[in-house]
């Protein structure tokens, strides 16, 4: 009997691994990733699979470099590779998204201690720092299905709807924004697949609908309330794949549902100041980032009372 | 007619344990004296009992052989005849060093002459009976139950909570005391109501123990009308219901202050067996000298409940269970979620013990643990409404303001957060660890 284990109770625990989760993610995102190739064509394919090398090949080297182990198992980093992805145009220089990829895991997460304490979302702070790199290449944006024409079809630039609205054009039916033939970043178009995805999370209680509910209802409202069409600011933009698949992140949102709900909000607030008043068309990543700083102090504010605490104060002030 | 009732409360988060509770139609079976008993003078929370007997000395099954003249304590009693053979000083399982009395037992398990009725008829009488009768409260700690009884000021106390709810997974000790003796714990309820001027009692059992629950039903539907007015809650089977503070919430909704007692939202708590006991003992006069305990686990090869003499060594009642089929990974006393891993299978059984379990690498992982990926299911699995994973990182940091504010004290320890867990943090531990940063910076 000298093999006894001698550890602090529980001494069992539920099946769920962080593994497991992360793997729920990357399942929720094939839709998304299988849309972005039948809309944009071969080369999504490839776009994707250099940020995901890139995330990886950056997150294996930053490691062993500084000496932690590797975690390349936890599927963290393929989660970023694939989210930046789906936030970047088609036809972007492959560097760039290799480049975005390795700032995103790199910089955001690694040098911050890696999972669990970047203080941003690393696929958004890659796909902003490119943002304002390239500005060019991350608004080049291809027509759904120009792949198919004979002609040299990486030359056909588009307009994404919201631009479209801003300078008063023509917009793609409604039907045709929720299966995502429209123009924009590669995974952010098929509103269709996202919700897919989301159901996903929510039905294998990865995530809550609460940020989700709470970031798409306020943009749409407010955006509604500006002049805008509902439907059209619900399903333009960036807004869905943020609001289900980048707000959600957990490690840079609230865990109570207090501040979840703060946190949602505020994204819907930001993103609708930036569609009505800024210049920019667009501002999901923008109001996501923002949100995410706010994340510790949204926390601090919104922490639960514990059991009992209402009826201690009662007492007290007897 | 007495109606089951639905609880008034749902507790919040908690986690959703597999039940296990294989032992569930095991009668419970008795083991008879084993060659030697050891009884720690530390069974409960309090000051430690000094030995009233000498080495050499003869002993009978009931006799004191451990008392303190201290109100926070409970007195032992020998659970065989022999022997004293030895006093000496052991390491118990909570780090705390006690002496114990070695008892060698002579086979003939001869009952001291003090046995016979009690005589308990008001409140001065039945805390006296309590402390004579050497009960402690089961939930780990060992709580002497004449302290736990014995409020100053029950002015506003009018409610009696009985915990059936057994809420740990394996364990079917306390379901089997409702099976086999629902008689006993309703007179053992009606006893202590009358002794207490409570208006009111609830039995807390959970849903997935149906027989108990009609068991008892049974017994109330029976008594004539006029009685005491007694009702069962069939609580959701969701750990941790059994928790004190839980328990009161569903069965009255009414909340225990941070900080406070039960007394505090006017209830008394006493556990299904330690009523039943209780109530044996005013009639028998034959004190806590044994337990009921669900042995099981996957390494034992004939689980059973089984009645046990306190000071019984462990691997003794794992024998008379037909031994180990296969070498355990953890050896724990308790259930699997606020248990104790033992080391040493000469431990002897002590009050509170309610199962001995056996746990194969299957059944009880050790993973490694992985970095916190704030993804909030702490969170929500905290029935106290606090925030794990912060309590963590605030330890680290020592911040005792922040370990204030996010009200580390309030939490029990039952484990919900580390179950939920998807990177198998230790959680409980870390909390054990920030109390003592919190104590320690607010003392010094």
């Amino acid at each position: 009997m000298s093999n006894l284990i001698v550890t602090a109770s529980p001494h069992i625990t539920d099946k769920r691994t962080t593994k497991s989760i992360m793997l729920d993610v990357v399942i929720a995102l094939i839709p998304a990733m299988i849309a972005s190739i039948v809309l944009f064509g071969p080369r999504a394919l490839l776009v994707l699979a250099v940020t995901v090398a890139a995330c990886m090949i950056g997150e294996y080297v930053t490691r062993r470099i500084l000496k932690r182990s590797n975690s390349l198992s936890d599927l963290t980093a393929v989660i970023t590779g694939i989210l930046l992805a789906l936030n970047l145009p088609v036809s972007i220089p492959l560097w760039m998204a290799a480049l975005g990829g390795l700032i995103a895991i790199v910089i955001v997460k690694q040098f911050f201690g890696g999972v669990g304490y970047n203080f941003v979302n690393p696929a958004i702070a890659g796909r902003i720092v490119l943002l304002v790199s390239f500005s060019y290449y991350m608004s080049n944006w291809t027509e759904p299905f120009a792949y198919l024409s004979a002609t040299a079809a990486d030359t056909v630039s588009a307009a994404t709807p919201l631009a479209v609205a801003e300078s008063g054009g023509q917009l793609p039916s409604l039907l045709d924004m929720f299966l995502g033939v429209r123009a924009g970043s590669m995974g952010e178009t098929s509103i269709l697949a996202l919700l897919i995805g989301g159901i996903y999370l929510c039905i294998r209680r990865v995530i809550t609908p609460i940020i989700p509910v709470c970031f798409i209802g306020v943009t749409v409202l407010l955006t509604t309330l500006g002049g805008g069409d509902p439907l059209y600011e619900l399903m333009s933009g960036g807004l869905v794949l943020g609001a289900v698949f980048m707000a959600t992140d957990y490690t840079t949102s609230p865990m109570n549902a207090k501040g979840q709900i703060v946190f949602g909000i505020g994204c819907g607030v930001i993103t609708s100041v930036i569609r009505l008043f800024a210049s920019l068309p667009e501002g999901v990543s923008y109001s996501i980032l923002l949100m995410n700083i706010l994340v510790p102090h949204i926390e601090n504010l919104t922490m639960p009372k514990p059991f009992g605490a209402k009826e201690a104060a009662a007492n007290e002030s007897k | 007619m007495n109606s089951i009732l639905r609880p008034v409360r749902k507790i919040r988060g908690g986690a959703k344990v597999p039940h296990m509770k294989d032992t569930a139609d095991c009668k419970t079976v008795f083991m008879p004296s084993p060659p030697e008993i050891t009884l720690p003078m530390q069974q409960h929370i309090g000051a430690p009992c000094r030995p009233t007997v000498k080495v050499g000395e003869e002993v009978k099954v009931g006799q004191v052989v451990g008392d303190s003249d201290a109100f926070v304590s409970a007195p032992i009693h020998s659970g065989v005849s022999g022997k004293v053979k030895a006093i000496k000083s052991i390491l118990l399982p909570g780090g705390q060093r006690a002496d114990a009395i070695v008892i060698e037992s002579d086979g003939l398990d001869t009952y001291a002459d003090t046995m016979g009725p009690r005589d308990v008829h008001d409140k001065a009488s039945l805390l006296s009976a309590i402390r004579t009768s050497g009960l402690v409260g089961i939930g780990g700690a060992g709580f002497p139950l004449s302290v736990k009884l014995a409020i100053k000021d029950d002015s506003g106390v009018d409610t009696l909570v009985v915990n059936g709810a057994e809420c740990e997974p394996y364990i079917t000790s306390d379901f089997r005391e409702s099976v086999e003796f629902p008689g006993r714990v309703i007179a053992g309820v009606e006893m202590v109501m009358a002794s207490l001027g409570l208006k009111k009692a609830y039995i807390g059992i959970e849903d997935n123990k149906p027989q108990g629950i009609q068991a008892l039903k049974k017994v109330l539907d029976k008594r004539p009308a006029g009685g005491l007015d007694i009702d069962i809650v069939e609580l959701p089977a969701r750990y941790p219901q059994g928790a004190e503070k839980m328990l009161i919430y569903a069965t009255t909704g009414r909340r225990v202050p941070v900080g406070g007692l039960p007394s505090d939202a006017g209830c008394v708590v006493m556990n299904i067996s330690s009523v039943s006991v209780l109530c044996y003992y005013i009639w028998t006069g034959i004190p806590m000298i044994s337990k009921r305990v669900t042995v099981s686990g996957g390494a034992v090869n004939d689980p059973k409940n089984v009645m046990v003499r306190i000071g019984t060594p462990i691997g003794d009642v794992i024998d008379f269970c037909g031994g180990l089929k296969e070498e355990p990974t953890k050896l724990i006393t308790g259930g699997p979620m606020m248990g104790v891993a033992q080391y040493d299978r000469n431990m002897p059984l002590l009050k509170q013990n309610n199962a001995i379990l056996a746990l194969t690498k299957e059944e009880t992982q050790i993973p490694q643990e992985q970095p916190c990926i704030r993804c909030g299911r702490c969170v929500h699995a905290c029935p106290m409404s606090l925030m794990p994973a912060q309590i963590e990182r605030a330890s680290r940091n020592e911040d005792v303001v922040q370990l204030a504010k996010l009200g580390v004290m309030s939490c029990m320890e039952c484990g919900s957060c580390a179950y939920a867990c998807p990177s198998k943090r230790p959680l409980v531990q870390y909390m054990k660890y920030a109390k003592t940063v919190a104590r320690k910076k607010v003392s010094g």
